[in-house]
Protein backbone atom coordinates (compact mmCIF):
# COMPACT_ATOMS: atom_id res chain seq x y z
CA UNK A 1 0.00 0.00 0.00
CA UNK A 2 0.88 3.22 -0.92
CA UNK A 3 1.56 5.63 2.31
CA UNK A 4 2.64 9.52 1.94
CA UNK A 5 5.98 10.02 2.12
CA UNK A 6 7.81 12.55 4.83
CA UNK A 7 8.75 15.08 2.97
CA UNK A 8 4.91 15.42 0.85
CA UNK A 9 3.32 16.03 4.37
CA UNK A 10 1.60 19.36 4.83
CA UNK A 11 2.83 21.78 7.32
CA UNK A 12 -0.47 21.47 9.06
CA UNK A 13 -2.84 19.21 10.22
CA UNK A 14 -6.07 19.37 12.62
CA UNK A 15 -4.95 16.16 14.93
CA UNK A 16 -1.46 14.11 14.75
CA UNK A 17 -1.28 10.31 16.09
CA UNK A 18 1.89 9.44 16.81
CA UNK A 19 1.95 5.44 17.02
CA UNK A 20 -0.08 2.82 14.71
CA UNK A 21 -1.06 0.07 17.13
CA UNK A 22 -4.14 -1.06 17.91
CA UNK A 23 -5.83 2.22 19.71
CA UNK A 24 -3.79 4.67 17.16
CA UNK A 25 -5.32 3.75 13.92
CA UNK A 26 -8.67 3.19 16.11
CA UNK A 27 -8.32 6.38 17.64
CA UNK A 28 -6.88 7.84 13.81
CA UNK A 29 -10.00 6.54 12.03
CA UNK A 30 -12.60 7.65 14.27
CA UNK A 31 -11.30 11.36 13.77
CA UNK A 32 -10.90 11.24 10.33
CA UNK A 33 -14.52 10.01 9.94
CA UNK A 34 -15.45 12.57 12.28
CA UNK A 35 -14.08 15.32 9.42
CA UNK A 36 -10.85 15.76 10.77
CA UNK A 37 -7.60 16.21 8.89
CA UNK A 38 -5.44 13.39 10.31
CA UNK A 39 -2.02 12.69 10.04
CA UNK A 40 -1.02 9.27 11.08
CA UNK A 41 2.86 8.95 11.73
CA UNK A 42 4.55 5.61 12.68
CA UNK A 43 8.21 4.83 13.17
CA UNK A 44 8.38 1.24 11.61
CA UNK A 45 8.02 0.74 8.31
CA UNK A 46 4.64 -1.37 8.88
CA UNK A 47 1.69 -0.46 11.00
CA UNK A 48 -0.19 -2.05 13.95
CA UNK A 49 2.02 -2.05 16.75
CA UNK A 50 2.18 -5.02 18.21
CA UNK A 51 -0.67 -6.11 16.59
CA UNK A 52 2.04 -7.40 14.21
CA UNK A 53 3.28 -10.27 11.67
CA UNK A 54 6.66 -11.16 10.17
CA UNK A 55 7.81 -13.26 7.07
CA UNK A 56 10.41 -16.00 7.50
CA UNK A 57 10.92 -18.46 5.57
CA UNK A 58 8.02 -18.79 3.71
CA UNK A 59 5.52 -18.17 6.44
CA UNK A 60 3.78 -16.03 8.06
CA UNK A 61 4.42 -15.56 11.57
CA UNK A 62 1.64 -13.85 13.90
CA UNK A 63 3.16 -11.84 17.18
CA UNK A 64 -0.43 -11.28 18.78
CA UNK A 65 -3.28 -12.99 17.50
CA UNK A 66 -3.71 -15.40 19.90
CA UNK A 67 -7.60 -14.69 20.76
CA UNK A 68 -10.06 -11.85 21.57
CA UNK A 69 -13.28 -11.85 23.46
CA UNK A 70 -16.27 -11.99 21.60
CA UNK A 71 -16.99 -8.51 21.90
CA UNK A 72 -14.74 -7.40 19.36
CA UNK A 73 -17.24 -8.23 16.97
CA UNK A 74 -19.55 -5.22 17.91
CA UNK A 75 -16.51 -3.22 17.91
CA UNK A 76 -15.22 -3.85 14.55
CA UNK A 77 -19.04 -3.74 12.89
CA UNK A 78 -19.09 -0.13 14.38
CA UNK A 79 -15.67 1.40 14.03
CA UNK A 80 -14.45 -0.47 11.28
CA UNK A 81 -16.60 -1.74 9.20
CA UNK A 82 -18.70 -4.71 8.20
CA UNK A 83 -15.58 -6.45 5.83
CA UNK A 84 -13.33 -6.81 9.33
CA UNK A 85 -16.09 -8.24 11.32
CA UNK A 86 -17.43 -10.72 8.88
CA UNK A 87 -13.43 -12.36 9.22
CA UNK A 88 -14.01 -13.06 13.41
CA UNK A 89 -14.38 -16.19 13.81
CA UNK A 90 -14.49 -18.81 17.16
CA UNK A 91 -11.06 -20.80 18.47
CA UNK A 92 -12.90 -23.61 19.62
CA UNK A 93 -10.44 -25.59 21.56
CA UNK A 94 -8.79 -24.18 24.23
CA UNK A 95 -6.73 -26.21 25.98
CA UNK A 96 -4.83 -26.62 29.83
CA UNK A 97 -2.06 -28.95 30.66
CA UNK A 98 -0.14 -28.72 33.61
CA UNK A 99 0.33 -30.49 36.72
CA UNK A 100 -2.98 -29.96 38.73
CA UNK A 101 -5.23 -30.41 35.55
CA UNK A 102 -5.68 -30.86 31.88
CA UNK A 103 -8.27 -30.47 30.30
CA UNK A 104 -10.00 -28.81 27.05
CA UNK A 105 -12.50 -26.02 26.84
CA UNK A 106 -14.43 -23.71 24.60
CA UNK A 107 -13.11 -20.55 27.27
CA UNK A 108 -17.05 -19.34 27.72
CA UNK A 109 -18.79 -18.95 30.80
CA UNK A 110 -21.50 -21.84 30.07
CA UNK A 111 -18.35 -23.79 29.59
CA UNK A 112 -16.50 -22.65 32.86
CA UNK A 113 -19.63 -22.88 34.96
CA UNK A 114 -19.48 -26.55 33.48
CA UNK A 115 -15.88 -27.30 34.38
CA UNK A 116 -15.91 -25.89 37.54
CA UNK A 117 -19.06 -28.19 38.63
CA UNK A 118 -17.93 -31.49 37.22
CA UNK A 119 -14.16 -30.97 37.16
CA UNK A 120 -13.35 -29.05 40.29
CA UNK A 121 -16.32 -30.13 42.66
CA UNK A 122 -17.63 -26.67 42.91
CA UNK A 123 -21.07 -26.40 43.99
CA UNK A 124 -23.66 -24.60 41.87
CA UNK A 125 -23.91 -21.99 44.40
CA UNK A 126 -21.07 -20.88 44.70
CA UNK A 127 -20.18 -20.85 40.70
CA UNK A 128 -23.25 -18.60 40.33
CA UNK A 129 -22.58 -15.80 42.78
CA UNK A 130 -18.66 -15.91 41.49
CA UNK A 131 -20.06 -15.13 37.84
CA UNK A 132 -22.57 -12.58 39.25
CA UNK A 133 -19.69 -10.95 41.54
CA UNK A 134 -17.12 -10.62 38.20
CA UNK A 135 -19.90 -9.89 35.30
CA UNK A 136 -20.96 -7.19 37.65
CA UNK A 137 -17.53 -5.78 38.60
CA UNK A 138 -16.88 -1.75 37.00
CA UNK A 139 -14.38 0.57 36.68
CA UNK A 140 -16.07 2.81 39.71
CA UNK A 141 -15.90 -0.11 42.14
CA UNK A 142 -14.00 -0.51 44.84
CA UNK A 143 -10.42 -0.96 44.14
CA UNK A 144 -9.14 -2.26 47.33
CA UNK A 145 -9.77 -5.84 46.93
CA UNK A 146 -7.15 -7.94 45.15
CA UNK A 147 -7.93 -10.71 42.65
CA UNK A 148 -5.83 -12.52 45.70
CA UNK A 149 -8.44 -12.16 47.68
CA UNK A 150 -11.28 -12.70 45.65
CA UNK A 151 -10.05 -15.89 44.40
CA UNK A 152 -9.88 -17.01 48.53
CA UNK A 153 -13.09 -15.35 49.35
CA UNK A 154 -14.90 -18.01 46.42
CA UNK A 155 -12.09 -20.85 46.07
CA UNK A 156 -10.38 -21.29 49.32
CA UNK A 157 -7.14 -23.08 49.46
CA UNK A 158 -7.82 -24.42 45.58
CA UNK A 159 -4.61 -23.11 44.03
CA UNK A 160 -5.86 -25.42 41.10
CA UNK A 161 -9.15 -23.37 40.83
CA UNK A 162 -7.15 -20.15 40.85
CA UNK A 163 -4.85 -21.53 38.39
CA UNK A 164 -7.66 -22.05 35.79
CA UNK A 165 -9.05 -18.60 36.27
CA UNK A 166 -5.95 -16.62 36.29
CA UNK A 167 -3.41 -18.05 34.22
CA UNK A 168 -4.85 -17.31 30.71
CA UNK A 169 -5.27 -13.33 32.19
CA UNK A 170 -1.69 -13.59 33.04
CA UNK A 171 -0.46 -14.04 29.64
CA UNK A 172 -3.37 -11.77 28.14
CA UNK A 173 -2.05 -8.73 30.26
CA UNK A 174 0.94 -9.87 32.76
CA UNK A 175 -1.56 -8.90 35.48
CA UNK A 176 -1.03 -10.88 38.84
CA UNK A 177 -3.00 -11.69 41.59
CA UNK A 178 -2.14 -8.66 43.23
CA UNK A 179 -3.34 -6.47 41.01
CA UNK A 180 -7.00 -4.98 41.66
CA UNK A 181 -9.56 -7.42 41.63
CA UNK A 182 -11.97 -5.60 38.93
CA UNK A 183 -9.44 -5.38 36.08
CA UNK A 184 -9.63 -9.31 36.43
CA UNK A 185 -13.32 -9.10 36.85
CA UNK A 186 -13.45 -6.71 34.04
CA UNK A 187 -10.76 -8.41 31.63
CA UNK A 188 -12.25 -12.12 32.60
CA UNK A 189 -15.90 -11.42 31.87
CA UNK A 190 -15.47 -10.10 28.46
CA UNK A 191 -13.56 -13.28 27.52
CA UNK A 192 -16.21 -15.38 29.53
CA UNK A 193 -19.34 -13.76 27.08
CA UNK A 194 -18.76 -16.56 24.36
CA UNK A 195 -15.34 -17.51 23.95
CA UNK A 196 -12.50 -16.38 22.50
CA UNK A 197 -12.17 -15.52 18.83
CA UNK A 198 -9.45 -14.42 15.57
CA UNK A 199 -9.16 -12.98 12.46
CA UNK A 200 -9.68 -14.92 9.83
CA UNK A 201 -7.09 -14.03 7.11
CA UNK A 202 -4.29 -13.29 9.64
CA UNK A 203 -2.73 -10.15 11.04
CA UNK A 204 -1.39 -9.08 7.76
CA UNK A 205 -4.95 -9.05 6.42
CA UNK A 206 -6.63 -6.97 9.37
CA UNK A 207 -3.98 -4.41 9.11
CA UNK A 208 -4.27 -4.01 5.60
CA UNK A 209 -7.85 -3.87 5.81
CA UNK A 210 -7.87 -1.29 8.71
CA UNK A 211 -5.15 1.02 6.51
CA UNK A 212 -7.48 0.89 3.39
CA UNK A 213 -10.11 1.92 5.69
CA UNK A 214 -7.85 5.01 7.23
CA UNK A 215 -7.55 5.75 3.57
CA UNK A 216 -11.29 5.95 2.27
CA UNK A 217 -11.65 8.06 5.61
CA UNK A 218 -9.02 10.57 4.24
CA UNK A 219 -6.51 9.68 7.30
CA UNK A 220 -2.74 10.67 6.10
CA UNK A 221 -0.42 7.39 6.85
CA UNK A 222 3.06 7.99 6.72
CA UNK A 223 5.33 5.32 8.46
CA UNK A 224 9.39 5.10 9.24
CA UNK A 225 8.67 8.58 10.86
CA UNK A 226 9.98 8.79 13.91
CA UNK A 227 8.68 11.43 16.53
CA UNK A 228 11.08 12.48 18.77
CA UNK A 229 9.32 15.11 20.31
CA UNK A 230 5.81 16.75 20.69
CA UNK A 231 5.65 20.38 20.80
CA UNK A 232 4.61 22.64 23.38
CA UNK A 233 3.45 26.35 23.89
CA UNK A 234 1.81 28.00 26.87
CA UNK A 235 1.08 24.43 28.28
CA UNK A 236 -0.88 23.22 24.80
CA UNK A 237 0.41 20.86 22.29
CA UNK A 238 0.95 22.37 19.31
CA UNK A 239 3.04 19.91 17.18
CA UNK A 240 5.34 17.29 16.43
CA UNK A 241 9.01 17.16 15.44
CA UNK A 242 10.34 14.30 12.99
CA UNK A 243 13.74 14.86 12.67
CA UNK A 244 14.36 18.11 11.67
CA UNK A 245 10.49 18.53 10.49
CA UNK A 246 7.58 20.33 11.69
CA UNK A 247 4.14 19.91 11.29
CA UNK A 248 1.79 22.06 13.53
CA UNK A 249 -1.86 20.67 14.74
CA UNK A 250 -4.27 21.58 16.93
CA UNK A 251 -3.81 18.19 19.24
CA UNK A 252 -1.96 15.73 19.19
CA UNK A 253 -2.47 11.99 20.39
CA UNK A 254 0.06 9.57 21.51
CA UNK A 255 0.21 6.07 20.70
CA UNK A 256 3.70 5.87 22.38
CA UNK A 257 3.85 3.93 25.95
CA UNK A 258 2.48 6.68 28.43
CA UNK A 259 6.23 6.23 30.12
CA UNK A 260 7.64 7.34 26.50
CA UNK A 261 4.94 10.34 26.03
CA UNK A 262 5.82 11.82 29.77
CA UNK A 263 9.43 10.84 29.76
CA UNK A 264 10.62 11.64 26.23
CA UNK A 265 8.82 12.90 23.78
CA UNK A 266 7.29 15.74 26.14
CA UNK A 267 9.75 16.30 28.75
CA UNK A 268 8.68 15.94 32.56
CA UNK A 269 9.73 19.74 32.75
CA UNK A 270 6.11 20.45 30.88
CA UNK A 271 4.28 18.69 34.29
CA UNK A 272 3.45 20.28 36.79
CA UNK A 273 4.53 18.74 40.39
CA UNK A 274 1.39 16.32 41.44
CA UNK A 275 1.00 15.21 38.56
CA UNK A 276 4.23 13.79 38.64
CA UNK A 277 3.96 12.80 41.74
CA UNK A 278 1.51 10.86 40.41
CA UNK A 279 3.01 9.69 37.94
CA UNK A 280 6.00 8.76 39.82
CA UNK A 281 4.26 5.65 40.88
CA UNK A 282 3.17 4.43 37.41
CA UNK A 283 4.72 0.55 36.82
CA UNK A 284 5.14 -0.72 33.29
CA UNK A 285 3.76 -4.13 32.63
CA UNK A 286 6.27 -7.21 32.27
CA UNK A 287 7.42 -7.94 28.53
CA UNK A 288 7.34 -11.07 26.85
CA UNK A 289 9.53 -13.75 24.81
CA UNK A 290 8.04 -15.76 21.88
CA UNK A 291 9.77 -18.57 19.83
CA UNK A 292 7.97 -19.22 16.49
CA UNK A 293 7.69 -22.35 14.67
CA UNK A 294 7.71 -22.50 10.91
CA UNK A 295 6.08 -26.57 9.79
CA UNK A 296 8.03 -27.63 6.73
CA UNK A 297 5.66 -27.61 3.40
CA UNK A 298 3.92 -30.55 2.73
CA UNK A 299 4.31 -31.87 6.69
CA UNK A 300 1.00 -31.07 8.73
CA UNK A 301 0.34 -31.74 12.18
CA UNK A 302 -2.95 -33.41 14.12
CA UNK A 303 -5.23 -30.57 15.67
CA UNK A 304 -4.08 -29.89 18.93
CA UNK A 305 -5.94 -27.32 20.22
CA UNK A 306 -5.88 -23.90 19.12
CA UNK A 307 -4.60 -22.16 21.96
CA UNK A 308 -2.67 -24.21 24.30
CA UNK A 309 -1.92 -22.92 28.65
CA UNK A 310 1.07 -25.73 29.20
CA UNK A 311 3.36 -25.78 32.30
CA UNK A 312 4.90 -28.17 34.23
CA UNK A 313 5.22 -25.53 37.33
CA UNK A 314 3.53 -27.01 40.37
CA UNK A 315 1.02 -24.61 41.06
CA UNK A 316 0.43 -21.16 39.55
CA UNK A 317 3.01 -18.13 40.08
CA UNK A 318 2.90 -15.24 37.94
CA UNK A 319 6.74 -14.52 38.75
CA UNK A 320 7.58 -18.65 37.94
CA UNK A 321 6.35 -16.96 34.88
CA UNK A 322 8.17 -14.39 33.78
CA UNK A 323 11.24 -16.27 34.72
CA UNK A 324 14.12 -17.09 32.02
CA UNK A 325 13.97 -20.88 32.14
CA UNK A 326 10.28 -20.31 33.19
CA UNK A 327 8.26 -23.92 32.53
CA UNK A 328 5.14 -22.27 31.56
CA UNK A 329 4.03 -21.09 27.54
CA UNK A 330 1.34 -21.05 25.67
CA UNK A 331 0.99 -22.44 22.08
CA UNK A 332 -0.77 -20.45 19.46
CA UNK A 333 -1.17 -23.16 16.53
CA UNK A 334 -1.85 -21.45 13.48
CA UNK A 335 -3.65 -24.28 11.09
CA UNK A 336 -4.35 -23.51 7.27
CA UNK A 337 -7.74 -22.57 8.63
CA UNK A 338 -5.61 -19.43 10.24
CA UNK A 339 -5.42 -18.35 5.91
CA UNK A 340 -7.52 -20.24 4.22
CA UNK A 341 -6.89 -17.88 0.79
CA UNK A 342 -3.41 -19.19 1.26
CA UNK A 343 -0.99 -22.07 0.55
CA UNK A 344 -1.39 -24.58 3.62
CA UNK A 345 0.96 -23.60 6.10
CA UNK A 346 0.99 -24.58 9.89
CA UNK A 347 3.04 -22.01 12.10
CA UNK A 348 3.18 -22.67 16.02
CA UNK A 349 4.36 -19.60 18.80
CA UNK A 350 4.85 -20.55 21.92
CA UNK A 351 4.87 -17.18 24.29
CA UNK A 352 5.70 -16.38 27.62
CA UNK A 353 6.09 -13.43 29.97
CA UNK A 354 9.47 -11.99 30.60
CA UNK A 355 10.68 -9.44 32.79
CA UNK A 356 13.10 -7.14 30.65
CA UNK A 357 15.68 -6.65 33.09
CA UNK A 358 16.96 -10.40 32.86
CA UNK A 359 17.51 -9.60 29.29
CA UNK A 360 18.83 -6.14 29.14
CA UNK A 361 22.44 -6.53 30.64
CA UNK A 362 23.00 -9.79 29.06
CA UNK A 363 26.21 -9.83 26.67
CA UNK A 364 25.72 -11.16 23.55
CA UNK A 365 27.23 -14.53 23.55
CA UNK A 366 25.24 -14.75 27.03
CA UNK A 367 22.34 -13.89 24.94
CA UNK A 368 22.30 -15.55 21.87
CA UNK A 369 22.77 -19.13 24.46
CA UNK A 370 19.80 -17.60 26.42
CA UNK A 371 17.63 -17.47 23.53
CA UNK A 372 19.33 -20.96 22.26
CA UNK A 373 18.09 -22.25 25.69
CA UNK A 374 14.39 -20.99 25.49
CA UNK A 375 14.07 -22.25 21.98
CA UNK A 376 15.28 -25.63 23.27
CA UNK A 377 12.72 -26.14 26.49
CA UNK A 378 10.14 -24.80 23.85
CA UNK A 379 10.68 -27.45 21.98
CA UNK A 380 11.03 -30.43 24.52
CA UNK A 381 7.67 -28.80 25.63
CA UNK A 382 6.17 -29.10 22.38
CA UNK A 383 7.19 -32.47 21.95
CA UNK A 384 4.29 -33.76 23.69
CA UNK A 385 1.47 -32.33 21.71
CA UNK A 386 3.47 -32.61 18.77
CA UNK A 387 5.30 -35.61 18.76
CA UNK A 388 8.44 -35.45 16.36
CA UNK A 389 8.32 -31.55 15.95
CA UNK A 390 12.11 -30.67 15.85
CA UNK A 391 12.21 -32.94 12.37
CA UNK A 392 9.23 -30.89 11.24
CA UNK A 393 10.26 -27.45 11.69
CA UNK A 394 11.75 -25.86 8.78
CA UNK A 395 12.22 -22.21 10.21
CA UNK A 396 12.89 -20.88 14.11
CA UNK A 397 13.00 -17.30 15.33
CA UNK A 398 12.95 -15.95 18.87
CA UNK A 399 12.34 -12.56 20.14
CA UNK A 400 12.87 -11.19 23.20
CA UNK A 401 12.21 -8.28 25.64
CA UNK A 402 14.80 -6.77 24.02
CA UNK A 403 12.90 -7.39 20.77
CA UNK A 404 9.71 -5.86 21.90
CA UNK A 405 11.42 -2.79 23.10
CA UNK A 406 13.08 -2.46 19.66
CA UNK A 407 10.12 -2.78 17.50
CA UNK A 408 7.24 -0.68 19.86
CA UNK A 409 10.38 1.26 21.32
CA UNK A 410 8.12 1.41 25.01
CA UNK A 411 10.17 1.66 28.21
CA UNK A 412 11.41 -1.85 29.19
CA UNK A 413 9.94 -3.47 26.48
CA UNK A 414 6.73 -3.83 28.26
CA UNK A 415 4.15 -5.58 26.24
CA UNK A 416 1.03 -4.71 28.23
CA UNK A 417 1.43 -1.58 28.58
CA UNK A 418 1.25 -0.16 32.62
CA UNK A 419 -0.23 -1.64 35.62
CA UNK A 420 -3.41 -0.21 37.23
CA UNK A 421 -2.20 3.34 38.44
CA UNK A 422 -1.50 4.55 34.30
CA UNK A 423 -4.88 4.45 33.52
CA UNK A 424 -5.65 7.62 35.43
CA UNK A 425 -2.31 9.15 34.15
CA UNK A 426 -3.10 8.35 30.21
CA UNK A 427 -6.90 9.79 31.06
CA UNK A 428 -5.80 12.75 33.06
CA UNK A 429 -3.14 13.86 30.19
CA UNK A 430 -5.26 16.12 28.10
CA UNK A 431 -5.89 18.34 31.68
CA UNK A 432 -2.59 18.62 32.56
CA UNK A 433 -1.11 19.93 28.73
CA UNK A 434 -4.23 21.26 26.98
CA UNK A 435 -4.54 19.27 23.13
CA UNK A 436 -2.35 16.54 24.31
CA UNK A 437 -3.88 13.19 24.31
CA UNK A 438 -2.86 9.18 25.03
CA UNK A 439 -4.21 5.81 23.88
CA UNK A 440 -2.79 2.77 24.54
CA UNK A 441 -2.08 -0.28 26.49
CA UNK A 442 -2.77 1.29 30.51
CA UNK A 443 -3.93 0.15 33.50
CA UNK A 444 -4.23 -3.72 32.51
CA UNK A 445 -8.35 -2.86 31.35
CA UNK A 446 -7.13 -0.86 28.45
CA UNK A 447 -5.38 -3.50 27.27
CA UNK A 448 -5.67 -6.68 24.41
CA UNK A 449 -6.60 -5.94 20.67
CA UNK A 450 -10.15 -5.27 22.26
CA UNK A 451 -9.52 -2.52 24.98
CA UNK A 452 -6.69 -1.17 22.92
CA UNK A 453 -9.70 -0.99 19.89
CA UNK A 454 -12.40 0.47 22.48
CA UNK A 455 -9.80 3.01 24.22
CA UNK A 456 -9.23 4.35 20.81
CA UNK A 457 -12.73 5.37 20.68
CA UNK A 458 -12.68 6.77 23.87
CA UNK A 459 -9.95 8.44 23.68
CA UNK A 460 -11.07 9.88 19.79
CA UNK A 461 -14.67 11.46 21.59
CA UNK A 462 -12.35 13.07 23.90
CA UNK A 463 -10.66 14.71 21.28
CA UNK A 464 -13.40 15.36 19.25
CA UNK A 465 -14.58 17.29 21.63
CA UNK A 466 -11.29 19.55 22.32
CA UNK A 467 -10.81 20.54 18.64
CA UNK A 468 -14.49 21.43 18.01
CA UNK A 469 -14.39 22.80 21.10
CA UNK B 1 -36.46 21.51 17.33
CA UNK B 2 -39.55 20.00 18.89
CA UNK B 3 -39.74 17.18 21.12
CA UNK B 4 -40.96 14.75 18.63
CA UNK B 5 -38.13 15.83 15.75
CA UNK B 6 -35.62 15.61 19.17
CA UNK B 7 -36.91 11.80 19.29
CA UNK B 8 -36.25 11.29 16.10
CA UNK B 9 -32.76 12.26 16.04
CA UNK B 10 -32.13 10.14 18.56
CA UNK B 11 -33.62 7.13 17.38
CA UNK B 12 -31.78 7.74 14.08
CA UNK B 13 -28.44 7.49 15.83
CA UNK B 14 -29.55 4.51 17.59
CA UNK B 15 -30.61 2.95 14.65
CA UNK B 16 -27.29 4.00 12.99
CA UNK B 17 -24.80 2.49 15.94
CA UNK B 18 -27.20 -0.83 15.57
CA UNK B 19 -29.28 -1.68 12.68
CA UNK B 20 -31.01 -4.58 14.13
CA UNK B 21 -32.53 -2.54 17.05
CA UNK B 22 -36.56 -2.63 17.64
CA UNK B 23 -38.10 0.43 18.13
CA UNK B 24 -41.82 -0.63 18.32
CA UNK B 25 -41.86 -1.74 21.68
CA UNK B 26 -39.60 1.10 23.40
CA UNK B 27 -40.70 2.16 26.62
CA UNK B 28 -39.80 5.78 26.63
CA UNK B 29 -39.45 5.95 30.60
CA UNK B 30 -37.28 3.11 30.67
CA UNK B 31 -33.59 2.84 30.26
CA UNK B 32 -32.45 2.41 26.77
CA UNK B 33 -29.29 0.08 27.87
CA UNK B 34 -31.81 -2.46 28.73
CA UNK B 35 -34.11 -2.28 26.31
CA UNK B 36 -31.91 -1.91 23.20
CA UNK B 37 -28.70 -4.00 24.40
CA UNK B 38 -26.79 -0.62 24.41
CA UNK B 39 -23.27 -0.59 25.96
CA UNK B 40 -21.17 2.50 27.66
CA UNK B 41 -19.22 2.63 24.22
CA UNK B 42 -22.78 2.94 22.30
CA UNK B 43 -23.66 6.11 24.41
CA UNK B 44 -20.31 7.74 23.66
CA UNK B 45 -21.30 7.06 19.94
CA UNK B 46 -24.25 8.91 20.29
CA UNK B 47 -22.56 11.96 22.37
CA UNK B 48 -19.63 12.25 19.53
CA UNK B 49 -22.67 11.54 16.86
CA UNK B 50 -24.53 14.37 18.74
CA UNK B 51 -21.30 16.99 18.71
CA UNK B 52 -20.93 16.43 15.05
CA UNK B 53 -24.43 17.21 13.92
CA UNK B 54 -25.14 20.01 16.35
CA UNK B 55 -21.60 21.00 17.51
CA UNK B 56 -23.32 20.01 20.80
CA UNK B 57 -21.01 19.60 23.59
CA UNK B 58 -22.13 17.43 26.73
CA UNK B 59 -19.67 16.59 29.51
CA UNK B 60 -18.74 13.27 30.98
CA UNK B 61 -20.52 13.46 34.00
CA UNK B 62 -24.01 14.74 32.19
CA UNK B 63 -23.82 11.46 30.04
CA UNK B 64 -26.48 9.71 32.48
CA UNK B 65 -29.12 12.41 31.54
CA UNK B 66 -29.37 10.10 28.67
CA UNK B 67 -30.21 7.15 29.97
CA UNK B 68 -33.60 6.77 28.61
CA UNK B 69 -35.61 8.47 25.69
CA UNK B 70 -37.43 10.84 27.74
CA UNK B 71 -34.57 12.17 29.52
CA UNK B 72 -33.08 12.62 26.26
CA UNK B 73 -35.43 14.84 25.41
CA UNK B 74 -35.90 16.61 28.15
CA UNK B 75 -31.93 17.04 28.52
CA UNK B 76 -31.43 18.11 24.68
CA UNK B 77 -34.64 20.37 24.16
CA UNK B 78 -32.77 23.76 25.84
CA UNK B 79 -29.81 22.62 24.03
CA UNK B 80 -31.41 22.22 20.31
CA UNK B 81 -33.87 24.40 20.61
CA UNK B 82 -32.90 27.03 18.14
CA UNK B 83 -31.15 24.55 15.47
Amino acid sequence: MQYTPLDRLEARYDVVVVGSGLGGLTCANRLAGAGHRVLLLEHHFQLGGLATWFKRGGHIFDVSLHGFPYGMVKTCKKYWGPAIRDSIVQLKNIVFDNPQFSLTTTFSKDDFIRILQERFAVPAAVVTEFFATVDGMNFYDDQSLSTRELFTRYFPGRSDIHRLLMEPITYANGSTLDEPAITYGIVFSNFMNRGVFTFEGGTDKLIGLMAEEMQKNGVTICTNARVDHILIEHNKACGVMVGNKTIAAKAVVSNAGITNTIDEMVGQEQFAADFLDRFKNVQVNNSSCQVYFGIRRGETIADIGDLLFTSTAEEFSSEEMRRMDTKSRTFSVYYPKTRPQSVPDYTIVASMNANYDDWAELDSESYRQAKEAMIERCFDDLERYVPGIRGKVDTIESATPRTFQRYTLHTKGTSFGTKFEGLDISRSLHREIHGLFHVGSVGIIMSGWLGAINYGVIVANDVDGYVRG
Amino acid sequence: MTREEIKDVILEIIADIDEEAEFDQLDANAPLRDQLDLDSMDFLDIVMELRKRYKLQIPEDEYPELATLTSCVNYLEPKLKDV
